[in-house]
């Protein structure tokens, strides 16, 4: 049974004459004399179980698209999750931009060749500049869980304190990758102490704050807005307590509210970091995530950047800008540090789509953008506050998402949110489990996508799925 | 415009040929001569000037006269200007001490210098560390650390040095025969100082993961200091790798010499072998040595530290013994293994194996030790 | 028959000497207009804004530029054409890393299917059951592939997949209570990740330099474990492509002292099919996605670096897992001894729905003839380049490499003065990128590593020869020429490629503008 060899579109030297050729000028009659290091014990000698390839490329499109079209999208149905991941309006230029083949493509050449790749994540990181109010940011990272992380390390590595505050407000996601990212062996490792809040207002507890407030702290770490969409008005006042103390304050923020909110860095903030999602990116099921962090023109911070800095500089030619490499080996100054952290292939394709989506804005998309979903939000909330047994959590100011409580409906989130479906509604967040304290509550979020006819439905289906 | 000073030791290189073990000195000079040798250093420093002639516009040249330099130069391609005076065919030493102090009076930015370990520690006795110099190797012992690998890659260094685009300099090991240790009868080399070599700084891309070498050296020192326990004597061995960590307790070091610490509090300075020894065996807790690689054959005794004994040593212990260099430097002696030459075959035999050097904080490497050269 | 010609003499690269986009703003100008509130709700809640306390309020709009769409659209257009991405160039030059080619049905359907465009990673399980199953079936292929029982696709690279097995290492030992677990071995010529990633987590590294046949030293190892080693990091074959025949001795001494033994397979694609971590012993093991499974590399990401174990450490994956009944697939957050996350959501889904897709393509018999091309090309081109005037190979004498090598340009450093640098420097003047030298510290002087993977035809390969022919021909020849280099690229050498002064330090646009006081001259 001598199959005729299959020739591979993506892998041309399958092709049985180049194939052989190549064998011979090897000087190799079968393919396995290829591997002649590799003892034979130690080769695999049976074959993978894997499904049977389908090998043209329609017929992949067909299962790819079978598949793929068993998940409910967005397009069908109304979303009013957030929790980090929010639906904002994608300019189809940021969409051209990244799937530029150039771009999707490129991988770690240096800026004569890739001059574009260079200038383009430069420009990444001057308009989050302005954005922030700030002067300094690498490349970027993972997400904002490693923005958050890493923001915690380096205040550790600029004090060499061993305590970092945090809000027990704090997006859980997170919370579950810093604890991991501050762990260490052996002990000790950075103590990690989680300050309480309103219930009502969602404002940290000052007291609790101030109780825990030492000379051993590294940072004090607050949201700004929160993960759980309140404003927190008191931030001026929690930098300056951390910063009496010789602690860092980091905010965690938003972007996409920085039109029309203060840039952390203008309230004290000296580490601003977040996830630059809602900048010109889809959802993609969470796989369009990106960290950023921001800092002041300060080289006790700058030196202490994990990743990646493009510096902008002169070249051999006369009047042309190039790039180069910052603080290329940047432990120079940490050296002293309980570790240097790491770098690599992090999140560039989004970063320049970031980058399109700002230049696109300007200063006035970014505070129409938003101001939208400052009265989208309000708006859905007020319907909300309408349905019966349902109420707003907090009394504080909001930025896109807010805190619905369903206690008085004798119902659960989970069951709220599987009759939402039944109305074609990805209903908000449910966060009884992550904070069993706020009873049957749910996050909802609201941005500039939604349409009156959207948050109207939204509340006649809430009436509707409290009251059956 | 950039200031260069060449000086080059016109006989550096004429004993290695017929056996000899260095060309110091008039009397082994002359014996040279006699069996037919012929100096090296002229065409090798050729060959580095003829790279650095091309930035000549760029750059202005101050040579010594004649076999000194500048015969080079103009065989080079390069038109320096001479400075000061040499009796032809009869140079000596002196001589070359006399052309660095001069161009260190012409605050040159760079000396470039073919010669030997003999040369280098002339230069340094001269003037010391503070002009960046850099050796084109053409002497026959080459202990000394601030040679180019080849006459090319020194002008290739220098070039670059000149142009601006080098901009790291090392401290690099003089180290030169132990006179002393010669009149007993045993070649060895001793560590006189520090001369400032331009290094070529490479820039990598993101997969690259490198760091400079001081960053790497503070964070030894710093492991070492964080590791250090109560109540141990560390005997802080010479170099400027463990000078960092005198340097971060804030305690005052002896660069060529040996230091003692205690509870991270200075316990004596410079101590020669009886007085550490003394120290060590009347402690009641235990001890360790600090030491480093030392010169371009990378000695961890026996060469500049012979202070600490065979029986300094001993009563320390093996296992108390805590090596610290950079990756660069155990790169650089690949394939070649750490060695110990501390006058005691037995010692040495014991010491050979695989040590961990520290590298770096919570960073090591595993090397191999070794009592013969290979 | 006359030689084919594939050398791009007369190749230049766009240089458009593109401002930087601040310098294009005219002010008044609208890129693109948003959403705003309709009357209903503006008559009901007004400005919105107010609601901000006055001290929280944005006093000063940011200083983002103001420029037209057809402008931003053409700029990034341009930038682009400034970028030799490898669907424009050679992508050999990446070697340890190399780009397969990433078919494009993958990128249409990840970048354009509504099903994963459009889909909230926190919607009900139920509604992303699609979503699911393509995290469900890559996991059940690597295991397949690798021979271990379990995988996490969460974390978002290959560094980062290599932290979060460190952390599963820290996690196991902890959990037995075992608490002098301080070390991590690694080798030289593995990852520096292998290195920094344990740091980070905590651990002391150790670093096994490679011995005389470019090995790790097998006697260095045994010599450095103890009972305070938590682990080993290792690669096979390393940076060098040689295949380590002794991996297991390895593997056995870890163990032995107590130790778990990770394997660094980012780069597996000359092993599929051929040689998986189970048979060799290893506890743990990491792909990249985004390389040996085909999705793009996308200037630094998006990325997966899919992280597979054995039964025994499968508690201490990172949640959620996803997990399928037979009927449905769910999400599992209820491992109590999990690490925790190292991403937020589910990873990156873009990136696992392409590696899917190639899988899907390929098949068994695919996968295994994608890694016998990989290494076929290999072991021609190294016949080839072995050839080329200046090139020194290091180690391993008339040993088949796998599916790289790390070359030296040493001979034509002490030859011409023209090293790995200039010469890398030179190759985008014939539309080939940057190629990758080595990583830190260069023990095997300047080097260059190769990788031309299955995706190359001959001629590809033929062509990067040439390219590095003529550059050694000009080396000897016209040494100076190089020294310029690169005279055809998208923008010219910088005058500083190292910038630690910081004066000099302008990573913004806004920095720049401090620090030379009114920009461009």
């Amino acid at each position: 049974m001598h199959k005729k060899p299959i020739v591979y579109p993506y892998i041309p030297n399958s092709a049985p004459e180049t194939k052989a050729q190549m064998m011979k000028e090897v000087g190799v009659t079968d393919p396995m004399q290829l591997y002649e290091e590799i003892p034979e014990h130690l080769k695999y000698k049976q074959s993978m179980q894997l499904p049977e390839p389908i090998l043209d490329e329609y017929s992949i499109r067909r299962h790819t698209d079978e598949i793929l079209s068993k998940n409910k999208t967005c397009d069908d149905y109304l979303c009013f999750l957030g929790a980090g991941c929010a639906q904002h309006f994608v300019p189809a230029v940021c969409d051209e931009i990244n799937g530029r083949g150039e771009f999707l493509t490129a991988y770690v050449g240096e800026s004569m060749g890739d001059h574009g790749k260079w200038q383009a994540l430069f420009e990444y990181c001057s308009l989050m500049g302005e954005l922030m109010d700030m002067d300094v940011l690498s490349i970027p990272m993972y997400d904002g869980g490693q923005a958050a992380s890493t923001s915690l390390r380096m205040a550790n590595r600029i004090n060499d304190r061993k305590k970092v505050l945090l809000p027990a407000t704090m997006n859980p996601e997170i919370a579950m990758i810093v604890k991991n990212y501050l762990s260490s062996v052996p002990q000790p490792e950075i103590q990690i102490v989680t300050i309480g809040f309103d219930i009502n207002t969602g404002l940290m507890d000052l007291n609790d704050l101030k109780k825990n407030m030492s000379n051993d702290v590294a940072a004090v770490f607050i949201e700004n807005p929160s993960y759980l969409g309140f404003i927190e008005t008191q931030a001026e006042e929690i930098g300056k307590i951390a910063r009496r103390a010789g602690a860092e304050f980091i905010v965690y923020t938003d972007p996409i509210s920085l039109g029309v909110m203060e840039a952390p860095a203008n309230y004290g903030a000296t580490i601003t970091c977040g996830d630059y999602h809602p900048l010109g990116l889809h959802l993609g099921a969470g796989g369009c995530q990106g960290g950023f962090i921001a800092t002041n023109d300060d080289m006790k911070y700058v030196s202490e950047f994990k990743d990646l800095m493009y510096g902008l500089t002169d070249t051999i030619q006369e009047g042309e800008l190039g790039f180069g490499e910052v603080l290329y080996d940047r432990t120079s100054y940490g050296s002293r540090d309980k570790g240097k952290e790491f770098t690599g292939t992090s999140t560039g394709l989004w970063a320049i789509t970031a980058g399109v989506y700002l230049s696109l804005m300007g200063p006035k998309g970014m505070e129409e953008v938003g101001t939208t979903i400052m009265q989208n939000s309000q708006y859905a909330a007020k319907k909300i506050s309408q349905v019966p047994g349902v109420k707003i959590q907090m009394s504080s100011p909001f930025f896109k998402e807010f805190v619905v409580n369903f206690d008085m409906t004798g119902k659960s989130v989970a069951q709220i949110n599987k009759r939402l479906l039944e109305f074609k509604i990805f209903g908000g967040k449910d966060l009884s489990r992550d904070f069993p304290q706020l009873g049957q509550s749910a996050l909802y979020c609201v941005t500039e996508v939604h349409q009156h006819k959207d948050l109207d439905k939204l509340a006649y289906a809430l009436q509707g799925a409290v009251s059956c | 415009m950039k200031k260069l000073g060449v000086i080059i030791n016109p006989v550096a290189g004429m004993g290695g040929r017929v056996g000899l073990k260095g060309s110091d000195g008039i009397e082994i000079l002359n014996k040279a001569r006699e069996m037919g040798a012929r100096p090296e250093s002229p065409q090798r420093a050729v060959e580095a000037l003829k790279i650095i002639a091309g930035i000549k516009e760029q750059i202005t040249v101050l040579a010594y006269p004649e076999e000194m330099g500048a015969n080079e130069c103009l065989k080079a391609g390069l038109s320096p200007e001479v400075i000061g005076n040499i009796k032809s065919g009869a140079t000596s030493p002196e001589d070359t001490m006399e052309a660095a102090r001069q161009m260190a009076d012409r605050e040159v930015d760079l000396i470039l210098f073919a010669g030997g370990d003999g040369t280098a520690r002339n230069i340094y006795t001269a003037i010391g560390s503070g002009i960046p110099v850099l050796g084109i190797p053409a002497g026959v012992k080459i202990h000394s650390a601030v040679y180019a690998i080849n006459p090319r890659s020194a002008g290739e260094v220098a070039r670059l040095y000149l142009q601006n685009q080098v901009l790291d300099l090392r401290e690099a090991e003089v180290m030169d025969i132990d006179e002393e240790a010669f009149r007993e009868g045993r070649v060895n080399a001793r560590l006189y100082g520090y001369l400032k070599v331009p290094v070529e700084r490479r820039v990598q891309s993101v997969k690259s993961g490198a760091r400079s070498e001081q960053a790497e050296v503070e964070g030894m020192a710093a492991d070492i200091i964080n590791n250090m326990e109560a109540d141990t004597i560390y005997i802080i061995g010479p170099g400027t790798t463990t000078r960092s960590i005198m340097d971060q307790l804030g305690l005052k070091n002896t660069l060529l010499g040996v230091d003692v610490v205690l509870n991270r509090e200075l316990a004596a300075n410079d101590v020669g072998e009886d007085q550490l020894f003394k120290l060590v065996d009347r402690h009641q807790g235990g001890s360790r040595i600090v030491v480093t690689a030392i010169g371009g054959q990378g000695h961890v005794f026996g060469r500049g530290n012979q202070q600490i004994s065979p029986r300094v040593i001993r009563r320390v212990g093996k296992n108390n013994i805590i090596v610290a260099a950079s990756r660069d430097k155990l790169v650089a002696l690949q394939p070649h293994p750490l060695l110990v030459d501390t006058g005691d075959p037995d010692l040495d035999q014991e010491l050979s194996g695989y040590v961990r050097v520290v590298t770096g904080w919570e960073d090591s490497i595993m090397y191999r030790v070794s009592n013969d050269a290979d | 028959m006359a030689k084919k010609k594939l050398l791009r003499n007369n190749y230049h690269q766009a240089r458009w000497d593109e401002p930087i986009i601040f310098e294009m703003s005219v002010p008044g100008e609208r890129g693109v207009l948003v959403p705003r509130a309709c009357e209903t709700i503006t008559g009901q809640v007004g400005d919105g804004v107010s609601a901000i306390p006055a001290g929280l309020r944005r006093k000063k709009a940011p200083a983002l530029p103001e420029v037209n769409q057809m402008r931003v659209n053409r700029h990034y257009y341009h930038l682009s054409q400034e970028t030799l991405g490898t669907d424009v160039t050679l992508g050999i030059s990446e070697g340890t890393c190399t780009m397969k080619y990433s078919p494009k049905i993958q990128e249409h359907m990840a970048a354009r299917h509504p099903g994963i465009v459009n889909v909230h990673p926190l919607q009900d399980p139920e509604t992303m059951q699609g979503m699911l199953e393509i995290y469900y079936k890559v996991e059940q292929f690597l295991k397949e592939i690798s021979g271990m029982d379990a995988f996490s696709l969460q974390p978002g690279g290959g560094a980062h997949a290599v932290y979060g097995n460190a952390s599963i290492i820290r996690a196991y030992h902890r959990a037995r209570g075992d608490k002098n677990r301080t070390e991590i071995i690694t080798t030289m010529f593995s990852h520096p990740c292998d290195a920094a990633t344990p740091n980070t987590a905590g651990f002391k590294v150790i670093t096994l330099m490679p011995d005389e046949s470019g090995y790790p030293d097998l006697e260095a190892m045994k010599a450095a474990l103890s009972n305070r080693t938590a682990g080993i990091m290792i690669t096979n074959p390393e940076d060098t492509g040689i295949y380590n025949p002794r991996i297991e001795e390895y593997v056995k001494a870890a163990h032995a002292v107590g130790a778990l033994c990770s394997y660094d397979q980012a780069n597996a694609n000359g092993m599929l099919g051929i040689h998986r971590a189970r048979e060799a012993d290893f506890d743990l093991v990491h792909f990249n996605l985004h390389k040996t499974f085909s999705a793009p590399h996308g200037c630094m990401g998006p990325a997966t670096g899919a992280i597979g174990v054995k039964e025994f450490l499968q508690p201490y994956l990172p949640v959620p897992r996803v997990e399928f009944d037979g009927q449905k697939y769910t999400l599992n957050y209820n491992y109590p001894e999990s690490i925790g996350k190292v991403r937020t959501y589910i990873g990156n889904a873009n990136v696992v729905l392409k590696a899917y897709m190639w899988i899907m393509q390929l098949g068994a018999e695919g996968l295994k003839e994608a890694a016998i091309c990989s290494v076929l090309n290999n072991q021609y081109f190294m016949k080839k380049i072995a050839a080329i005037p200046g090139v020194v190979i290091w180690y391993a004498k008339g040993k088949r490499r796998l599916e790289q090598v790390r070359y030296s340009w040493e001979k034509l450093k002490q030859d011409t003065g023209v090293g790995t640098d200039e010469v890398n420097k030179r190759i985008v003047d014939f539309g080939i990128e940057h190629y990758w030298t080595s990583h830190h510290p260069w023990v095997v002087p300047e080097p260059f590593t190769l990788e031309p993977c299955d995706s190359y035809n001959k001629e590809d390969l033929d062509e990067y020869v040439e390219a590095l022919s003529q550059i050694s021909k000009e080396a000897y020849e016209n040494a100076d020429f190089l020294k310029k280099a690169p005279h055809k690229a998208a923008c010219h050498r910088p005058t500083h490629d190292a910038i630690d002064d910081p004066n000099l330090i302008a990573v913004t646009w806004r920095q720049y503008l401090k620090k030379k006081g009114k920009g461009r001259q």
